[in-house]
């Protein structure tokens, strides 16, 4: 493997670790990318690694369902995502228009008068905050989504649907690569094939990493471990209550555009959008068990196949290509977890859970205003990990969509 | 790894049930991993009672129920590696590291 990172200098750097880095950013996914991206550029701060255990775009970060959207419902949870949705409306010049951000606008699809009413709140929630939503009819769907079964025939007819026009897509590899090439152009050492195996300690401050490639000393460490959270928390000796699951996805062969928004049914259990490629991308149901194997259970396809046949039924002229799993942080109330531990100098970012891509930009952005200045961002200040003893969760078990 | 007898699935887990044998994963639902309940807590203990679910690399001891069988709960120890299941046992009996089942999930 050493010998492939060499072979791609066209990428990126393939550095010698340093002995020490003023920040170690752990984990070399979207998350841990943008938190280094943004300490370059917004912080000035340069004398910073990323150090990854595979190689970059091997994880979640090129393997998620590419959804982006803002309508979360908690006050806490709103203004955080729409950050990111901001955010992401920039990054096509920042990054380049490579990354094909669309906000072809997103569909929530609701069953009964019970999850319509919920969605409504979630809509009203949304414009309060001054986050676009808007509540379309059932009769009113074809116009955005013509392939969309509106009858009474399937097994769950659809009630109505929240519409937020903002929401979209992003071309998840263009966009891992692009902000890789972003952060070595900016300084940023990206380390590879550098697995994090302990952490440097003096008394209750931890002073590094302790890696594959050797030790490296560390002003402050931000861990940004998504689905290994779990593990690398063990080894720094402190509860983080997140547990790793396995979330499939599923693509099909290549069409002709036919799906013109993205849409999601959370009673079902399925999302779907269309890539500008042409296939068709879907996720479903997280599997019930802990797992770091990255696969999951063939019933749960079935499922998801199911209510897409169900909803959409000129798919069942489609041809499922692949399959595969991530590995995803839940945390018990489906929001992340963001800021400091009780370890002096190491500071966290996981519990993105099944849903993370969509907020990268502005995750990145308010951990490293935790990095580089050991203070909360405003935006971050409620997901601390000290919800968990105060009791002040932030329940999104609702708006965070699909199976968290 | 799999534990699946020959000709059955191997694209789902199979839980040899102690009191039905081996079946397929869609007979059961997933219950978690408990853990005691203390007698008294501080904040701090009580945010680990509810919140903290180890998530280990290998072995670990979980609850399912077998809903489409025999009804019961049964204690399950599961590789998060390979999925491989390492030993069943009735809910009486339960394996000598596994937790508590007084709190459910």
């Amino acid at each position: 493997m050493e010998q492939a990172f060499k072979n791609a200098p066209f990428l990126w750097r393939h550095p010698t670790p340093r002995s020490h880095y003023d920040i170690v950013v752990v984990g070399g996914g979207l998350h841990g990318l943008s938190t280094a991206y943004h300490l370059a550029r917004e912080h000035g701060l340069t004398n910073v690694a990323v150090v990854e255990r595979g190689w970059l775009g091997n994880g979640n970060a090129v393997r998620n369902t590419t959804i982006i959207r803002s309508n979360y419902l908690r006050e806490e949870s709103m203004p955080l995502y729409e950050f990111g949705l901001q955010r992401w409306e920039r990054w096509p010049e920042e990054l380049g228009p490579e990354i094909l951000f669309d906000q072809r606008g997103l569909l929530t699809l609701t069953h009964s008068q019970a999850e319509a009413s919920a969605a409504r709140r979630v809509v009203f929630a949304n414009r309060m905050a001054g986050i676009d939503a808007e509540w379309v009819e059932r009769d009113d769907l074809p116009r955005l989504c013509p392939i969309l079964d509106i009858s009474d025939a399937p097994r769950y007819p659809v009630f109505g649907a929240a519409l937020q026009p903002r929401g979209g897509i992003a071309r998840h590899d263009a966009v891992m690569f692009h902000l890789a090439r972003a952060c070595d152009a900016l300084g940023v050492e990206l380390l590879q094939g550098c697995e994090v195996t302990g952490f440097l300690r003096e008394g209750n401050r931890v002073t590094g990493v302790r890696t594959t490639r050797g030790d490296i000393g560390a002003g402050r460490v931000g861990l940004v471990g998504a689905g290994r959270t779990p593990l690398l928390a063990r080894m720094a000796g402190i509860d983080v209550p997140v547990q790793s699951y396995p979330l499939q996805a599923l693509v099909s062969d290549i069409h002709e555009p036919f799906l013109p928004c993205v849409a999601l049914s959370g009673k079902l259990h399925m999302y779907v959008s269309q890539a500008h490629k042409g296939e068709l991308v879907m996720g479903a149901a997280r599997d019930p068990y802990r797992s770091y194997a990255q696969r999951g259970s063939s019933h749960i396809l079935e499922q998801q196949l199911q209510a897409a046949l169900e909803l959409y039924p000129i798919m069942a002229r489609a041809h499922l290509l692949r399959v595969w799993a991530g590995t995803v942080d839940v945390t018990p109330d489906a929001a992340p977890i963001l800021g400091a531990t009780p370890r002096d100098g190491l500071f966290i970012n996981c519990g993105w859970g099944t849903g993370g891509f969509k907020a990268t930009p502005g995750s990145g952005w308010v951990f490293a205003h935790a990095l580089a200045t050991g203070t909360p961002h405003p935006l971050a200040a409620p997901f601390g990990l000290e919800r968990f003893t105060s009791g002040a969760l932030i329940d999104e078990h609702g708006a965070a969509g699909v199976a968290h | 790894m799999s534990t699946a007898p020959p000709g059955w699935r191997t694209d789902m887990l199979h839980i040899p049930c102690p009191h039905c044998g081996p079946r397929d994963e869609v007979e059961f639902r997933h219950a978690g991993t408990g853990v005691p309940l203390p007698e008294q807590s501080t904040d701090a203990e009580w945010a680990r009672v509810l919140y903290q679910r180890e998530s280990p690399l290998g072995p670990l001891t979980e609850q399912w129920v077998h809903v489409h069988g025999c009804r019961q709960w049964i204690h399950v120890v599961r590789d998060t590696r390979t999925h491989a299941i390492l030993s069943t046992h009735p809910v009486s009996a339960p394996p000598p590291s596994a937790p508590s089942v007084d709190h459910a999930p």
